[in-house]
């Protein structure tokens, strides 16, 4: 069995007292004082996450816009340097190899910042796809250490605590800048639905803007719990969840983010195949009347108690106070309203297909 | 007298046949905010080690074994309304009150002291 991987901040999550478990290979702490109210920080005030985990690639040269617009779904042809991209990448036959955010560092250089679980597959795979190309791929994931600053607050708290200016960033922009010598890479970002800033650099950089942070008392930590608990509330797919290597961004409601005007793109014809047809499956959102949690795997049923879908998240939602939940369900039933059934255990309970934003993000445009 | 599982439910015996049956309050720390108690209904019998509910916490649900074999003679209503009593004092807000169908097995059952080693060593 492969060692588990600790982040640089693992003796600080372990003097914190932080419930950890492991997540992607790491040891990731959890939670802290507890998911409910380290969600609740950031939903009202200001929180940090470890996300040291994620996985960076760095990719330049001559032909770096050409292969990163053939790989990746969204399109960062002509775009400005210190723009940063949601998207993905996606197998021939259209499933979802990640979803990750681009940064556009320079013309010909950006970065790749992918899922932890995902990290060798990517790793293995723009490798594999770059192979024809001018460019050069280095794999930094060891390198970087990755906080997230997030909740209406972390401008504040950002600036005042940390001396990092970042007022002037738009949404989705960033810029790479320096603390103490050190390069650092700050970007108004987020995976919580609230305004906020995710913060690159080495791993000593990263220890110091912790212990800044957590010593100034304007920022709580916060653990992989609520930020499943954030991510989940705004609709914001999970890989593995709601994205997989079989489940296409036309079935998960992110065709947005597949631009298939492009003069190239790996997995378009599925795309436009399914675009086309219509997708045999979609992720929707369920209510329930019921206090009762659909849990991930769970079984949807229509009225005649046939099993026509799978929780893929779900939650007693902490903002809403309603029992919620993503599903992967067949396309007739994915309509507005449907009414349908979840297996919870012994019993099953109805629930109603509604739109999957249960709570308002709140960006700063 | 007060038993408890190694699954970390207690039964907090009233007669000779009559028991309270709720989670401990080592139980309750770990879970953390409880948000839901799937609870049994009058009139259920369950075995020795059967599942007769569960408890969810934000993160995680966790399914109720039976101490011993007993009938639901009462549930704990209030637990629907508000499953957090059980945080505030787990052995004061039970789940279930049972008959208790053959005493012997409460001999299985840990008492407080045993309990109380036993959580110790799982921590």
């Amino acid at each position: 069995m492969e060692e588990i991987k600790k982040t640089c901040l693992h003796q600080r999550h372990i003097d914190l007292g932080a419930t950890m478990s492991p997540f992607a290979g790491y040891d990731m702490p959890i939670q802290y004082e507890g998911i409910v109210e380290e969600h609740n920080a950031v939903r009202n005030d200001c929180g940090v996450f470890d996300v040291s985990h994620m996985g960076e690639v760095d990719i330049h040269g001559p032909e770096a816009e050409r292969f990163v617009n053939r790989i990746f779904t969204n399109d960062v042809a002509g775009a400005p340097v210190g723009q940063c991209f949601y998207g993905m990448m996606l197998h021939p036959d259209g499933g979802v190899v990640d979803d990750l955010l681009v940064y556009k560092r320079g013309e010909n250089h950006f970065l790749f910042v992918i899922n932890a679980a995902n990290i060798a597959k990517d790793e293995a795979w723009i490798l594999e796809n770059a192979k024809d190309f001018d460019v050069t791929v280095d794999c930094l994931s060891p390198e970087y250490s990755e906080l997230a600053v997030q909740g209406p607050n972390a401008e504040k708290v950002v600036e005042e605590v940390l001396g990092l200016q970042c007022a002037d960033l738009a949404f989705y922009t960033f810029k790479e800048t320096e603390l103490g010598g050190q390069p650092v890479i700050i970007s108004r970002t987020g995976y919580t639905g609230e305004d906020g800033f995710e913060i690159y650099a080495a791993h000593d950089v990263i220890v110091s803007l912790w212990d800044k942070l957590l010593a100034s008392h304007r920022c709580a930590p916060c653990g992989l719990g609520c930020r499943d608990t954030l991510r989940f509330e705004v609709g914001l797919p999970l890989y593995g969840d709601e994205l997989a290597d079989d489940i296409t961004p036309v079935e998960a409601g992110l065709s947005m983010f597949v631009k298939i005007e492009k003069p190239e793109l790996i997995g378009r014809e599925a795309i436009e195949r399914q675009k086309a047809e219509g997708p045999r499956r979609k992720i929707v959102g369920l209510e329930l009347a019921d206090k009762a949690i659909p849990r991930h795997g769970y079984e949807v049923l229509n009225l005649d108690d046939e099993v026509v879908g799978h929780i893929t998240t779900g939650y007693h939602s902490i903002s809403t106070d309603k029992s919620v939940a993503m599903a992967m369900v067949d396309a007739p039933y994915a309509k507005r309203d449907t009414p349908l059934k979840v297996r919870i255990r012994r019993k099953t309970f109805p629930c109603t297909v509604v739109p999957k934003k249960f709570y308002k993000k709140s960006y700063k445009q | 007298m007060i038993y408890y599982s190694k699954s970390h439910e207690y039964i907090r015996i009233e007669n000779e046949t009559e028991g309270f049956v709720g989670i401990s309050a080592f139980a309750a720390k770990q879970l953390g905010n409880v948000v839901y108690v799937d609870l049994p209904e009058e009139g259920d019998e369950f075995e020795k080690g059967e599942d007769f509910g569960a408890i969810e916490s934000v993160k995680a649900a966790s399914d109720l074994y039976a101490p011993v074999d007993c009938e639901v003679v009462e549930v704990n209503e209030a637990l629907a309304d508000n499953p957090r009593l059980i945080n505030e004092d787990p052995l004061e807000n039970y789940i279930m009150k049972v008959t208790v169908k053959d005493a012997s097995q409460l001999a299985d059952l840990m008492d407080e002291a045993a309990y109380a080693d036993f959580c110790a060593k799982e921590h």
